[in-house]
């Protein structure tokens, strides 16, 4: 496995909801086992930016090539299969499912993923409270639940889209810490974020996103000398 | 004589029974209904037709191919629900992205033209199916008299629907369905083939209707018309019910054919109405349903 391989080649790729025009142009590459961030104010396209790469989108044009294969026309069923897990905005737990039910829920789509008991591990939270239903967990265990529910199908990119959102500061320590494990299995982890202050420490890159486009990229070590541009976009 | 709240036993229990029958046929078909609502947001008009389909699919079975009562109650479903398969997946496929009413209109449509279709072929009146010769005859309970294919409708719709209810609540299989019903496109995201899930599924609800028209066979008389009356009281049934829920459906389908006998003993003139004064009292006191989920 070389260091620079690419897991994710998005170039040129712009989205549509109906008729509104959302996305235009991106250009987002990320080699296998990076940590990259999806920075930028509300509205500004990064979960259309997610959703577009699954398909989940009315209309796409462009190219992704996630593995060495082009998705452009692929089914959105068929993506997840390529080793690809999604964490959308709302967590999407299920009501009608249990916590172990959320959990095994998602079909593995590669071996190597984690076990139930790694999982359990990993959170404690979810495994005492297993047998209750999936939506009666609190914002922070749930966001755990949808966490996890995509670690168990041996994914090897992963796009989560806000996951500290709303949570308090012990449990987005926690995912922190986390996510710093899973980078350290190689894995490869597109995270769209609203906190710099989560990102700017785990991340590899950064891509600011502005209007549906993608304004600046910030490595790790440019982060003080491009403070003015990060300023300008998102206020920190 | 022994009597119940004024009524001869034989009578009492004799149109239990009937009400049984009844509700093991509204059970049946409700459950079918809140299986396809469930995942494809369309309420199924053509599931009387369906039924219908499953009792002349037997009807044939027998009379061309010489196939028995048995061997139809697997192979009607099958060939019936296949073509509800069929029809999910070339037309109310092209419409789920329009209003779920489209749908509703186009099971109506398909409805008329499968009934117009048999009653071309067949005319109106009904043909007869025999009862299996196994469960031809019945028994004298000393209460009353219960021929043995009434008693086994009754049971093999019970046992069905509980298979059922097990199926969709507690396996793997049934966790899809659940979540589909829920959130179909992050199911989708999660790599589970949504558009063949529900085609299965469509074609799963059509073969427990055609399931309930082969059961029905022999009581009733086989008519391109006989799913059509049915499927009315069944909608009321729904209603009752409530959307959404599956034990939901079963229960309250057995209960109304319940209530719909006792009526009868009790008193008979109401007994055709009985079940629409139920869903007015269930709509005006709890609009969801008896076992919906309030909005
Ligand atoms: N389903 C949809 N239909 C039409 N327009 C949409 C839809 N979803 C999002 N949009 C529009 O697309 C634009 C980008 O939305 P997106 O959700 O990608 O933003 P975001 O960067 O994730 O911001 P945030 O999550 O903080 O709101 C917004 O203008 C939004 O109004
Ligand atoms: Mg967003």
């Amino acid at each position: 496995m070389s260091k620079t391989y690419e897991q994710l080649g998005i170039t040129d790729l712009h989205a549509y909801y109906g008729e509104s025009h959302i996305l235009h142009g991106i250009d987002l590459h990320i080699n296998r086992g990076e940590l990259v961030t999806l920075l930028g104010r509300n509205g500004s396209g990064r979960s259309t930016t997610l959703k577009s790469i699954m398909n989940m989108v009315g209309r796409r044009t462009g190219s992704i090539v996630i593995n060495g294969n082009e998705t452009i026309e692929t089914a959105p069923h068929h993506i997840a299969r390529l080793g690809v897990g999604f964490c959308p905005e709302e967590r999407g737990i299920f009501s009608s499912l249990n916590v172990e039910e959320n959990l095994l829920l998602p079909p593995t789509v590669r071996s190597g993923g984690m076990s139930l008991d790694e999982i359990y591990d990993m959170f404690p939270n979810l495994y005492e409270r297993r047998k209750s239903v999936g939506t009666r967990l609190s914002g922070g265990e749930q966001q755990m639940l949808a966490l996890a529910r995509i670690l168990r199908t041996g994914a090897n990119m992963l796009l989560l889209d806000e996951i500290t959102e709303g949570l308090a500061p012990v449990i987005v320590q926690k995912l922190a810490e986390v996510l710093t494990q899973l980078k350290e299995k190689g894995l490869t982890i597109l995270l769209v974020e609203q906190s710099f202050r989560f990102a700017a420490p785990i991340a590899d890159r950064h891509y600011l996103m502005e209007h549906g486009q993608i304004v600046e990229e910030v490595k790790k070590d440019e982060l003080e000398s491009k403070k003015d541009i990060l300023n300008t976009y998102l206020g920190v | 004589m022994t009597m119940i709240f004024g009524v001869p036993a034989a009578a009492f229990f004799g149109q239990l029974l009937l009400g049984l029958i009844n509700g093991a046929f509204y059970a049946l078909l409700s459950l079918g209904l809140a299986i396809i609502f469930g995942l494809l947001k369309i309420i199924n008009f053509a599931h009387g037709a369906q039924y219908m389909l499953g009792a002349f699919a037997a009807y044939l079975l027998l009379n061309y191919l010489g196939i028995n009562y048995w061997a139809a109650l697997f192979l009607a479903p099958l060939i019936v629900g296949t073509i509800g398969a069929l029809i999910e997946r070339y037309l109310l496929r092209r419409i789920t992205h329009i209003d779920h009413i489209y749908g509703l209109l186009l099971t109506f449509g398909l409805a008329l033209i499968i009934q117009g279709l048999f009653t071309n072929l067949f005319g109106v009146s009904g043909n007869r199916y025999p009862v299996p010769s196994e469960l031809s005859g019945g028994i004298n309970l000393g209460f009353m008299f219960m021929p043995y294919y009434r008693g086994w409708i009754v049971a093999i719709a019970v046992v069905v629907c509980i298979a059922v209810w097990f199926l969709i609540e507690k396996t793997k299989l049934g966790g899809y369905l659940r979540a589909g019903t829920e959130n179909p496109a992050l199911m989708q995201a999660f790599g589970i083939n949504v558009p063949l899930l529900v085609t299965l599924t469509y074609g799963f609800g059509v073969a427990l209707a055609a399931f309930a028209g082969v059961l029905a066979a022999p009581i009733y008389s086989v008519a391109p018309g006989m799913g059509a009356n049915l499927l009315i009281v069944v909608f009321a049934v729904v209603v009752i019910g409530g959307m959404g829920s599956i034990m939901g459906a079963i229960v309250t389908g057995l209960a109304m054919g319940i209530v719909e006998g006792l009526t009868k003993v009790y008193y008979p003139e109401a007994s055709n109405t009985v079940i629409f004064l139920v869903m007015i009292l269930v709509l005006l006191l709890r609009p969801a349903g008896l076992f919906g989920k309030e909005a």
